[in-house]
């Protein structure tokens, strides 16, 4: 994948920009340009296009926008730098291409962060995700101190070697976002043209829905239905994956890996969500994860048997 | 496309003989490698690579390790250039001996049986193999080495990239390897999974990006520094540490020195830029603790102190390139950053010091319920039913240490509080030290707050020993409470397992007791302890702490410790068999005087006579079915040397009662070194077993009396050699 250099040397000045612009860049880089999934997550990782693709022979390169969520981080629109619902740019390359750190660097450069003036460094940070049964070898980015990235590269993912290995980078864009454009408080920063006839900033948009949700996912959500909630989606995964290959309707074979994976991303989701309320102790949070991971391991199973997964006939 | 040009500097074809020097030059030109492993690697490169050559045959005069984030290299010099020839003869079986055994023979020599010469021997014709195996040239035994390497080599953590299957702590981009002489250059050939060795490096990524070729190490040092990259770590530790002093240095101020920090930071970066910032006023305040825990857990930032005011006010942070405003942009960009941080770490502190200064009975009383949620251990119950189980403890230590029990209780109460704060959440090696000011902001006594940050003292047999009487109370209750509880629920150590950490906390007890000279009956806590335990944990009845074999463990550790001082184990061996050995020190100063004792000519010899004497008595003793532990009577004293012996035995003894009622083990062992000469004296001239019934008993409980008189300081039977 050759590099192709950024087109705009000015800086950007709004949100919804640095979003185009990481869009863009990687559209030209021979990336599909996925929309976020339609499913609450934790992070961008968790999409399927991550997950599911980095698992199995077939090549794969996405990069897309994932709104996550992170109840426990939910400071009722107060932080200037903490949401409990935020947003992850997420590139995912496989196999990982030789010059994959060369295209990052131009994403930042396509961004407007000059290399001349700045210090970016690649500092050691292993990632490991017990959630997902998920571990790989990379760097935290930092651009004069400040972490703008992780970069990974993804050794195993549902308890499965990764071979090839993916290539795997997530932008925290509203860190990113505020350091480009220069504002210290998350909420003010424009999320559209601050010229434009309406111009909406950050905060605008988001801050009452943060105080909204800090509410409910602290006080409110009634953890009996979450509880529920979590096992049902924990039953459904299992009852999904239960069933044979070929659909007796049809004799097709359809190994239903991601209907199963999405209830393991809502069973993950329920468990942050059971986590802010409180009711989880030490002792039981480890053993949610484990529940959790044990339904990722077995979705990562069912998706190594389906044609994208690299099984063939 | 065309044939290869060849290198600029390509050595001219020539055979190579062994006695040539050549030099070697390797790169392992990766992405960027963790700082903590680098150090390590390069040296793992040096070793593993001259260790190959050796073996191979290649010797060499010199070699240097050198390494960046994005590089390893190897500096050889003086390496032969071809391995010597080497010829070596086996003789094998003889000539007429069965086939199987020539079958053997064969194989294990890998040649044909009309390779073999017959030759005579003194036992008739024996089949004599001859192996010639040629020289090699050192660029054939490098490339082999230089695979093996890096196919094998010992990264802590390593991973595979794109579509291949090699491993390395990165993905690998290049590998430079040239052997070199006056003559030139040339590539060692080398193909690794599709990374072909070359002569190309490449400098500083963002400075001086781009490939570029090298002939030898002078070459490729010259040309990376011209490409804004040092290659030597500490080359790049001594700019940095300079730099730093001389920027504090020039505004009156002095950089915090901290080796762990400098060590790393020169791992990140191939050209280190120094830039000093100041601190924004706004967070000042902060602890000074918290301002340096921050800034070098998360921004690698080296703290700077204003001498005059106590206060760390700059920090200094160190880029990797040169920028067209000095830095300014990233100097800006790290306060930016740093602000941020500090906004929270002032958030935790001042939500903190709400809590602590607020008006409640007790002090602190959020914290503290609030721990009541967390979980120590699943069978050992929460962190506040273990605060509990230390108060207690603590109270009863607290006499035996000079504290006040009052005191000493409420501080154990307090000592952990700060584990609910905000601040200890988000800086958990920050615990104890919050805990400190926060007790102070609540207005309670200052050796309430000490104890709270020297509680967790000693963390390793060189850390310092808290003396305060408070905080060796608590200290004390921690350390045993933790080896109570974890015997209780059978968690002890095993091999070199020790998840609780209890070796160090036994240790921990140990350096308490001795470094302040306690006097402490041990059994009696440890039984006291193992009380608490049972009475305030989740522990079930089959839980129990054997305090028994607690004191083995202690006394185990105290072994380990001593000899590390230079006192043998079976010097503490014979002093753990006293009684009262749980008064570790009365146990050490016994322990100090044997060993004292021992290293003289009189010690050693006293221990032969009297093990002579026990070794004789115990005979006797054995065959007879008797002890012989009747006062024996001078009068029955035959010779000169036995009365000598009889006199010398109560004049000893009149010293050494009396000194070991004043536990001066010393003196007790000095007196009894001077028995040395009437022992040796009474074993030339007398024989024990005399005909006479009578004189023969008397003499067997003169031995007695020579083995009660000594064994007063330790059990010197338990004395090895």
């Amino acid at each position: 994948m050759a590099e192709k250099t950024a087109s705009a040397p000015e800086k950007p000045r709004s949100f919804q920009e640095i979003i185009l612009r990481l869009q863009a860049y990687w559209a030209e880089n021979g990336c599909a340009v996925l929309q976020p999934y339609d499913m609450e997550v934790g992070a961008g990782t968790f999409h399927p296009a991550t997950t599911l693709r980095s698992l199995g022979s077939t090549p794969w390169a996405a990069a897309y926008v994932q709104p996550s969520r992170r109840p426990t981080d939910g400071r009722y629109g107060d932080s200037p730098n903490r949401w409990q619902h935020y947003y992850q740019f997420q590139v995912i390359i496989k196999p990982s291409p030789p010059n994959l750190q060369e295209l990052y660097l131009g994403s930042l450069k396509a961004i407007g962060i000059d290399m001349d003036m700045h210090d970016i460094r690649f500092v050691e940070d292993d990632w490991e995700s017990p959630t997902l049964g998920a571990w790989g070898l990379g760097w935290e980015v930092w651009c004069d101190g400040m972490e703008v990235s992780q970069f990974t590269y993804f050794q195993q993912v549902g308890g499965h070697d990764c071979k090839p290995v993916s290539g795997e980078l997530t932008y925290g864009l509203e860190r990113l976002a505020m350091y480009i454009l220069g504002f210290d408080d998350g909420n003010e920063m424009p999320f559209n043209d601050p010229d434009t006839a309406i111009p909406l900033t950050y905060g605008d948009i988001f801050r009452e829905a943060e105080a909204q949700y800090a509410r409910w996912n602290f006080d409110v959500a009634d953890t009996d239905i979450l509880l529920k909630h979590f096992e049902d989606a924990e039953a459904e995964c299992a009852r999904i994956l239960e069933q044979p290959a070929d659909d007796p309707k049809n004799g097709r074979r359809i190994v239903m890996a991601q209907p199963a994976y999405d209830q393991c991303i809502k069973a993950s989701h329920v468990f942050n969500l059971l986590d802010a309320r409180g009711v989880i102790s030490v002792t039981e949070r480890q053993a949610y994860i484990g529940r959790v991971r044990n339904l990722a391991k077995a979705c990562a199973d069912a998706f190594v048997q389906t044609e994208a997964g690299g099984w063939a006939a | 496309m065309t044939a290869p040009r060849p290198a600029p500097n390509a050595r001219p074809e020539k055979a190579l003989k062994a006695t040539d020097m050549a030099d070697l030059l390797i790169e392992l030109f990766s992405e960027e490698i963790p700082a903590r492993m680098q150090s390590k690697a390069s040296q793992d490169l040096k070793k593993l690579v001259t260790d190959g050559l050796v073996e191979a045959g290649l010797t060499y005069e010199g070699a240097a390790a050198y390494s960046t984030p994005r590089r390893l290299t190897l500096a050889v010099h003086g390496l032969l250039a071809a391995s010597k020839p080497v010829r070596e003869e086996r003789k094998g079986p003889r000539t007429d001996a069965p086939e199987k055994a020539l079958e053997g023979f064969l194989r294990s020599t890998g040649l044909t049986k009309d390779q073999l010469e017959a030759r005579d021997d003194k036992k008739g014709q024996v089949w004599f193999a001859v192996i010639e195996k040629p020289g090699r040239d050192a660029s054939d035994i490098v490339a082999e080495v230089l695979e093996q390497t890096i196919r094998t080599f010992p990264w802590p953590k390593s991973m595979r990239w794109g579509a291949g299957s090699l491993r390395w702590v990165r993905p690998l981009h290049r590998i430079l390897c040239v052997i070199s002489d006056e003559a030139g250059s040339e590539v060692v050939p080398l193909d690794i999974d599709g990374i072909t060795a070359g002569n190309q490096t490449e400098g500083h990524r963002f400075m001086s990006p781009g490939a570029f070729a090298v002939t030898n190490f002078d070459d490729y040092a010259a040309k990376l520094k011209r490409a804004n990259v040092v290659i030597d770590p500490t080359d790049r530790a001594e700019h940095i540490w300079a730099d730093a002093t001389n920027l504090a240095f020039a505004k009156g101020l002095e950089v915090v020195e901290d080796k762990g920090l400098l060590a790393e930071v020169a791992g990140l970066v191939e050209w280190p830029v120094v830039l000093m910032g100041a601190i924004d006023a706004a967070y000042l305040d902060l602890p000074a603790e918290v301002l340096q825990t921050s800034m070098r857990e998360h921004q690698k930032f080296f703290s700077v102190r204003n001498p005059k005011t106590g206060r760390i006010e700059h920090f200094i942070t160190v880029a990797n390139v040169e920028t067209s405003d000095n830095g300014a942009t990233i100097l800006e960009g790290n306060s930016r950053v740093l602000s941020a941080r500090l906004a929270d770490g002032k958030f935790f502190w001042e939500n903190d010091l709400r809590v602590a200064k607020a008006d409640t009975q007790p002090p602190m009383k959020d914290w503290l319920d609030a721990l009541a949620n967390v979980t120590f251990h699943n069978k050992l119950g929460s962190q506040a039913e273990r605060i509990e189980r230390i108060a207690a403890l603590t109270r009863e230590i607290a006499p035996s240490v000079d504290a006040d029990p009052d005191l000493a209780e409420q501080a154990a109460r307090l000592a952990k509080a700060d584990l609910s704060s905000e601040m200890v959440y988000e800086f958990p090696e920050l615990q104890g030290v919050m805990g400190r000011y926060y007790i102070e902001a609540a207005g309670l006594p200052s050796e309430v707050a000490l104890a709270a940050s020297e509680h967790y003292s000693p963390l390793g047999p060189s850390d310092d020993v808290p003396t305060a009487p408070v905080s060796v109370a608590v200290a004390l209750a921690d350390k045993i409470d933790t080896l109570t509880g974890f015997w209780a629920i059978d968690e002890k150590p095993t091999g070199s397992k020790d998840p609780f950490a209890l070796r160090r906390a036994a240790l921990g007890v140990i350096q308490l007791v001795l470094e302040n000279g306690y006097s402490l009956k041990l059994d009696e806590l440890l039984a006291k302890a193992s009380e608490i335990v049972g009475l305030r944990s989740r522990v079930e009845d089959e839980g129990f702490a054997d305090s028994n074999d607690i004191r083995r463990f202690l006394h185990d550790r105290l072994k380990v410790f001593l000899r590390d001082k230079g006192i043998r184990h079976d010097v503490i061996d014979a002093c753990i068999a006293m009684d009262g050995n749980d008064d570790l020190t009365l146990l050490v100063k016994r322990a100090e005087a044997l060993a004292d004792v021992l290293k003289t000519d009189d010690g050693e010899n006293l221990i032969q006579g009297f093990k002579r004497a026990n070794n004789i008595l115990s005979k006797e003793e054995e065959k007879d079915g008797v002890s012989y532990e009747l006062d024996p009577d001078p009068k029955f004293a035959e010779s000169d040397e036995e009365k000598a012996l009889f006199a010398a035995l109560d004049q000893a003894g009149a010293a050494i009662s009396p000194a070991i009622e004043a536990e001066d083990f010393a003196a007790a062992m000095a007196a009894m070194a001077v028995l040395r000469g009437p022992i040796d004296a009474f074993f030339e001239a007398v024989q024990v077993n005399a005909d006479s019934q009578i004189v023969r008993r008397n003499r067997l409980c003169l031995l007695n009396k020579i083995r009660v008189t000594c064994g007063g300081v330790a059990d010197l039977t338990k004395i090895e050699g």
